[in-house]
């Protein structure tokens, strides 16, 4: 019941701030309202149990991901006036409400599958299990390690001067 | 003797209201505290007295410090974006209490003490302390305050990767991420088990909360305060408030993770003693490097950083995990006597690097 009351109330938070950084102004503040988003999706982890998601989300996106985009803010030329609609204004809200379309219709659509069982409230050990268990995900971990890497050094080489 | 066992302990919202309001309290006093404590144990250190005036021992003046502040104008700037500016104290300060939320206070009593995610909880939780930084130096439509939140910025993404580290390293030998586990599994404090770790995490607390000698960010002699200097009275007092509060936060979890928190030998009434001793023993150590060492110029922060800090904390997360494997008894954890090999293990380590590492000879290739 009172999950239920606290699951609205992210969601609603959620839901308002994602308007909130569409039709924001001043890019700044978009990103700040993207933040609080953010927030309300680890909110949402919490009330389903996976609290080592929940505090994970906001290390990576709030901490990481939200702090390099406010850092391409910073950087660009005379941001406080937001970023003005261009020419194609009308083709990138037509591509995405076809989009939105296409991702609300699938999920409607798809037979999610459900299960009896109660979350448990201890996760961290079961995503460690997955990860690096021998039958776990340890050869895609590995490769993800692998790309992020290859990325950064992707990245030094690009701003390198010579 | 039994623990005493309080009844509102047992009901939820008491517990909630009485350890809120409790570490509201801490935080405040505490920090009026160590204002008090760092500008006397300064005295010595540069052949002075400190604050001897108001009251015994200079006691009162925090008090009149803070009395002063407040009754400062508060300016917001004509270009200022007045609600991002309004907010962001209270973001930068925010952090610091939620912190304590799972720091164990005393006998594994606090708010959250037993948070099966403890110690990822207070790094996730760190990293809000930026977003703070960031609306003050964009809200005070000031260049100087901009470039100075993003040095800030840059500066403690850098060192939060050997935080991180140091404290993965913490993580492997207690295997457990609860602060309340951490402090159980110590059954000799991390400090002597690990000092590489213990090292790489002060240095690294020490820039990430921009004190001591990597204070350039808002070095007080040399440029104007960074990002909050478009604040006064009330709101420069919340960053204030905030600065001593993290310097207060760093201290409970390096007191948490390497000198076993509440733990010490005496009658079990004394932990919160104890963790208070351990907390004010590691707040020195943070005032004599502040007094001690020299400023760092930006250049040699960032490769201080990224070429000594973060290869020694790699080593030490490595070193841990073999010893973890290979001399760790069933349920994990490591036997005490590896202090005989980490102890030659970490002088050797830092020595070699330090022969190793070298500044660009000059060459400032950093921007940040």
């Amino acid at each position: 019941m009172s999950l239920d009351v606290a699951f609205w109330i992210l969601a609603a938070l959620c839901v308002g701030t994602a308007l909130a950084v569409i039709f924001a102004k001043d890019i700044f503040h978009a990103a700040l309202f993207l933040i609080v988003c953010f927030f309300g999706v680890a909110g949402i982890y919490v009330t389903l149990n996976a609290d080592f998601l929940a505090a994970v989300q906001v290390l990576v996106y709030i901490g990481a991901v939200s702090v390099l985009l406010i850092f391409g803010i910073m950087l660009t030329r005379d941001p406080s006036k937001g970023s003005p609609a261009g020419k194609l204004r009308l083709p990138a809200i037509v591509v995405a409400l076809a989009l939105m379309g296409v991702m609300i219709g699938s999920m409607i659509t798809f037979d999610w599958q459900t299960t009896a069982d109660t979350s448990k409230m201890v996760s961290t050990e079961e995503i460690a299990g997955l990860l690096f268990d021998e039958n776990g995900y340890v050869m895609t971990f590995e490769i993800a390690g692998l790309m992020l890497l290859a990325a950064i050094v992707g990245a030094i080489v690009l701003v390198r001067k010579e | 003797m039994a623990p005493i066992n309080f009844w509102v302990l047992d009901n939820f919202w008491a517990h909630l209201a009485l350890f809120g309001i409790a570490i509201i309290a801490f935080v405040l006093l505490m920090v009026m505290v160590f204002i008090w404590f760092e500008r006397r144990a300064f005295g010595p250190f540069q052949l002075r007295r400190g604050p001897n005036r108001a009251s015994p021992w200079g006691a009162l003046q925090p008090v009149a410090d803070a009395i002063k502040v407040l009754l400062k104008e508060d300016i917001v700037p004509a270009v200022a974006d007045k609600w991002v500016h309004f907010i962001a104290p209270i973001i930068g300060f925010l952090p610091v209490l939620l912190i304590f939320a799972v720091v164990p206070f005393h006998r594994g009593h606090g708010l959250l003490p037993d948070m099966n995610i403890g110690i990822l909880y207070v790094v996730a939780i760190s990293a809000l302390g930026v977003v703070g930084v960031f609306m003050a130096g964009w809200a005070s439509g000031n260049k100087y305050s901009l470039l100075g939140g993003m040095r800030v910025i840059a500066q403690m993404v850098s060192y939060e990767v050997p935080l991180v580290l140091s404290i993965i390293s913490v993580v492997l030998v207690a295997g457990t991420l609860s602060m309340n586990g951490i402090v159980a599994a110590q059954e000799v404090p991390y400090f002597l088990l690990m000092p590489l770790g213990f090292i790489i995490f002060l240095i690294a607390a020490m820039a990430e909360i921009n004190r001591g000698p990597f204070d350039l960010l808002e070095a007080d002699s040399e440029i104007v305060a960074g990002f909050h200097i478009e604040y006064s009275g009330m709101k420069f007092a919340m960053f204030y408030l905030a600065e001593y509060g993290h310097a207060l936060a760093m201290s409970a979890i390096a007191a948490t993770l390497f000198f076993g928190g509440w733990k010490g030998p005496g009658d079990v009434y004394l932990g919160i003693l104890w963790f208070l001793l351990k907390i004010f023993f590691i707040f020195f150590l943070l005032i004599w490097a502040r007094v001690t060492f020299p400023r760092l110029r930006v250049d040699h922060l960032m490769g201080f950083g990224w070429k000594f800090l973060f290869p020694l904390a790699l080593a030490n997360v490595f070193i841990m995990a073999a010893e973890v494997i290979f001399w760790g008894g069933a349920d994990g954890g490591v036997p005490w006597w590896v202090i005989f090999v980490n102890f030659p293990a970490a002088i050797a380590l830092i020595y070699l690097w330090s022969r190793l590492f070298k500044f660009g000879g000059g060459r400032v290739d950093v921007t940040a």
